[in-house]
């Protein structure tokens, strides 16, 4: 008999769709929990099945969505409860939500609602392993610097988490590591010298690069290729060859400097370790900025001109407020580049100099000290406000040149 | 119209000029203002980036130690040869006994012993016991000639001697002139006596620049008494004027007399291998300025007497390293395409809201600090690491067992895939982004199964987003030093690793920089590929 298409997904069979997948669910989470409490892996398998079959039953016989939901993830969560402490609760819920969640997925045809109807059942297979897949990827990617952030509140010196910490124990946790960056001299001075290197390697290149990018973007320029190869290169070329060019050369520098400047040695090694960030972070200036100029309409410029400004005037009155959220997130890139740079530090830079990432470098290569993971955390969050500040920016720019149709 | 009529010549521009020369004009001012524009930062990159690599690439072929601190010896040795089967006769020990007492006396010996011993080991200790003990040599000349006049070997005497007139003259008059004002010889006592008047104003200079002494007041060099036998020997008609002539007079009529020392016995006394002529051979072939030898030593060869030839088996690592590095940063790109394209696909085939969601979490790896995704993974895979006691807690490895999943090539490729990843995705997004959906519907309504209608249709518009982002990756990974370095171990190394090594730990820079130009070269012909494939005006950051 053929079935006449209305528009509706049809109603998978209970018996023979939902109840079985819903059951090998419950299985690979009766697997686990069978596993880690020593129960054994088949008994775990065959448990799990028999609950995740009786779940998808109960669920979508009796209950509404939201009761069925809530009422698997509390019966779950218990169950977790008796067999780990409060790490098996927290597995418990979780389990319990994803087991309530997938019995109505499967049940209400969820899982081919992005499809066109005519899908063969092939097709809704892979698209959904292919969904699978990427959010493994996904997870891969964010995985481990969300891992990290909990471990940073460990109360103890270890690097995983502790049974204490499993437990959710308060006794497990502490800022005590948040407190060792704040307070030791072996933290606070290469902050220092961070924030001190960055900001002026970043107006440097800054400033140089957004004049060289409106000189590039400019219709007749001689050579353009080949100078657009050099202002690139810094990017191109391995940092470890940069570090090792510029280690002779820096050093010859520095000896200059303070022989015919005189000039004293902190001062001078400042200088090298700023020159030489403010060399790595012009690339990043000049492709932010000339992929702003791209969409420049220079006929504003004319205009301006026209009514009597002069140069200056339309350079900062015209131009540079189209283009300046190009410039600060150049500005972003050149100061991570800056502020996450540790090879050329290395090489260039004295132990007066020594900045947090060279820091960071040496507590993980010998004494590995938990404050690293407390800096690190530090670290994500400040790369997060950026993130969102150089996203905005984009969009504003792109709003603002009229190439975003939102 | 009666104004036209009358002009049949070029077009005018309104100031009168000819048109095309107005024209041209304004072009080149145009020119000439996008080119002051760019001038500062184009001067900038010039000195604190092209230059020093510049400099780093001259390291890797400049050899003028030997010449600088030996430059007798190797103009002696120019005519001694390692088929001679011997070490060089007695000319080419004067004059390294000559060289090696500067040097010894500058510390300049110990640098170029550990120069050579990068070439043949056991020089560096040569070197230095030679140091210590090379002014004895000559001792016997400096007693023979004060028992004939003690004036032979006053030092004040011999510096009236051998300066020129001026010189004495200028610090007659004020004893200070004695350190500050650079000795000088006399022409006419270096044309009779040429050796010993080299290595007085040899010894003259060093005790006015390095110990800002008055040489008249200084200790006498061995050297200097043995140059004046060497000299005289050759020479016994050699004449001086002034006070000394009577001395030198006596000298040269004394010196056929004298007990011989045999240089060649006194440097073996000191250690034999200066009898070895292999000893002879590495610095005869690192006497030239200029040298092959660093790039040799990059690839695992090295120089014999028959030319370049690979080392031996087991002395091979660079070769194995670079061969590493590629192989490593191959796995990684490949590892990146396989997990960058599916994502790449789903972003850019979502509707925008979601997409830009995504998107987030492929920038937020791509914005946080290396080091701090370095650490992660370090924490991560350690063996009392998060992932190792996931894995004892499933019960999938026991105890005993854990997994070795750090300081490791393992390791090295994990890590750096998560690092890089983002570097895949961005690109190869914004071409998927320009692929439309429909051409793969069109593929199917013409009756093409899913797989043929992604592999030839999709896939092949895919490429050049795949190209891009392999070469980028590729070329990030082979030059990579942080993250081997923190979880790479020992197997799991770069050759950047090694590069690092030559510069801050055995400080055999030239070789670092030979090492560093090949991955140079490598990583330029990289770039020339994205440039022609790409473009590099078309490097996105950030979506």
């Amino acid at each position: 008999m053929a079935t006449v298409y209305n528009g509706e997904v049809p109603t998978p069979s209970l018996m023979g769709f939902t109840i079985p997948l819903t059951a090998a669910l419950g299985g690979f989470f009766g697997l686990i929990a069978g596993q880690s409490t020593g129960l054994g892996g088949l008994l775990g398998i065959a448990s799990g099945a028999v609950a995740g079959a009786v779940i998808a039953y109960v669920l979508i016989s009796f209950l509404s969505y939201k009761i069925g939901r809530l009422a698997t993830i509390i019966v779950v969560g218990l169950i977790g409860v008796s067999l780990g402490g409060p790490l098996g609760l927290v597995v418990g819920l979780s389990a319990g939500a994803i087991l309530g969640w997938c019995a109505y997925w499967l049940h209400l045809g969820r899982y081919r609602a992005s499809l066109p109807p005519y899908a063969t059942s092939g097709q809704v297979l892979w698209h959904n392993t292919f969904k699978f897949i990427c959010g493994c990827i996904f997870f891969f990617l964010i995985a481990p610097i969300i891992t990290i952030i909990p471990l940073s509140f460990n109360a103890q010196d270890f690097f995983t988490f502790t049974p204490e910490m499993l437990a959710l124990d308060p006794a497990g946790y502490s800022l005590k590591h948040y407190q060792d960056f704040f307070t030791n001299d072996d933290w606070l001075r290469p902050m220092k010298n961070s924030l001190i290197i960055a900001p002026f390697a970043t107006i440097i290149s800054v400033s140089l690069g957004t004049l060289a990018a409106i000189g590039l973007s400019q219709s007749h320029v001689p050579f353009r290729r080949a100078i657009m190869a050099i202002l690139i290169s810094p990017m191109i070329v391995p940092l470890i060859i940069s570090a090792t060019g510029m280690f002779f050369f820096y050093s010859q520098m520095g000896l200059w400097m303070e022989e015919y400047l005189n000039l004293s040695k902190s001062l001078t090694g400042y200088i090298k370790v700023i020159l030489a960030h403010a060399a790595l972070g012009i690339p990043f200036v000049i492709i932010t900025v000339t992929a702003t100029l791209v969409g420049f309409d220079n006929s504003l410029t004319r205009a301006a001109a026209n009514m009597g400004a002069t140069p200056t005037v339309t350079f900062f009155k015209v131009q540079m407020p189209l283009i300046l959220p190009g410039v600060i997130s150049g500005a972003l890139f050149a100061f991570i580049t800056s502020f996450d740079e540790v090879v050329v530090v290395l090489f260039v830079g004295a132990a007066a100099q020594k900045t947090l990432p060279w820091q960071m470098f040496t507590g993980l290569r010998e004494q590995i000290s938990p404050t690293i993971l407390a800096v690190a955390t530090i670290l994500v969050i400040v790369s997060i406000g950026l993130l969102a500040t150089v996203e905005l920016l984009r969009r504003r720019s792109e709003r603002l040149r009229g190439l975003s149709p939102n | 119209m009666t104004e036209t009529s009358q002009h049949s010549g070029p077009v005018l521009a309104a100031d009168g000029r000819p048109l095309k020369a107005s024209l041209a004009r304004a072009l080149r001012r145009e020119k000439l203002r996008a080119m002051l524009l760019i001038a500062p930062l184009l001067v900038f990159i010039l000195i604190t980036f092209v230059v020093p690599i510049g400099q780093m690439l001259f390291r890797s072929v400049e050899n003028q130690i030997v010449s600088d601190v030996l430059p007798r010896t190797s103009e002696a040795l120019e005519e001694w040869s390692y088929n001679d089967g011997a070490a060089p006769g007695e000319a080419v020990f004067f004059a390294l006994t000559q060289d090696m007492v500067v040097a010894a006396e500058r510390k300049e010996h110990t640098r170029l012993g550990s120069r050579l011993n990068y070439e043949e080991s056991g020089i560096s200790s040569l070197f230095r016991k030679s140091g210590r003990k090379v002014d004895e040599i000559g001792e016997g000349y400096a007693d023979q000639f004060e028992a004939v006049n003690p004036m032979l070997v006053d030092p004040a005497a011999l510096t009236q001697l051998f300066a020129t007139s001026a010189w004495s003259e200028a610090v007659a008059s004020d004893a200070e002139l004695a350190v500050t004002r650079t000795f000088k010889v006399n022409k006419d006592v270096a044309e009779a006596l040429p050796r010993a008047s080299d290595a007085f104003r040899e010894f003259a200079v060093f005790n006015q620049s390095v110990d800002e002494k008055d040489p008249r007041k200084a200790k006498l060099w061995n050297s200097v008494s043995l140059a004046l036998f060497e000299d005289l020997r050759q020479n016994p008609a050699a004449t001086v004027d002034g006070p000394a002539s009577a001395a030198i007079a006596a000298a040269a009529a004394a010196v056929p007399a004298f007990d011989v020392e045999d240089l060649a016995q006194s440097f073996a006394k000191i250690d034999k291998d200066w009898l070895d002529p292999e000893v002879w051979t590495v610095i005869k072939r690192y006497s030239p300025e200029f040298t092959n030898g660093y790039f040799l030593n990059a690839i695992d060869m090295e120089k014999t007497v028959d030319g370049p030839a690979w080392r031996d088996e087991d002395q091979q690592i660079y070769l194995k390293l670079f061969w590493r590095t590629m192989l490593m940063s191959m796995t990684i790109t490949i590892s990146c395409i396989l997990l960058g394209y599916p994502v790449a696909w789903l972003l850019a085939n979502l509707p925008t809201r979601q997409a830009n969601l995504l998107m987030i979490l492929v920038l937020l790896p791509f914005w946080t600090s290396l080091l701090v995704r370095t650490s992660a993974w370090k924490v991560l895979l350690q063996q009392q690491g998060v992932i190792n006691d996931i894995v004892v807690w499933l019960g999938l490895v026991s105890d005993e067992n854990r997994l070795q999943l750090i300081n490791n090539a393992t390791g090295t490729i994990i890590a750096m895939t998560h690092i890089l990843l983002p570097f895949m995705i961005l690109p190869l997004f914004s071409v998927l982004k320009t692929i439309p959906p429909t051409y793969l519907r069109a593929a199917k309504s013409l009756g093409a199964t899913n797989w043929t209608a992604f592999w030839r249709v999709y896939f092949p518009q895919s490429v050049p987003g795949i190209g891009a982002g392999s070469i980028l990756v590729f070329i990030m990974s082979i030059g990579y030093y942080i993250t081997p370095e923190i979880v790479g171990g020992t197997k799991g190394v770069f050759i950047s690793n090694r590069i690092a090594y030559h510069i801050s730990s055995s400080l055999n820079w030239g070789l670092a920089a030979a090492l560093g130009a090949i991955l140079l070269a490598v990583v330029m012909l990289l770039y020339w590929a994205y440039d022609r494939i790409v473009g590099i005006d078309n490097v996105k950051l950030g979506g």
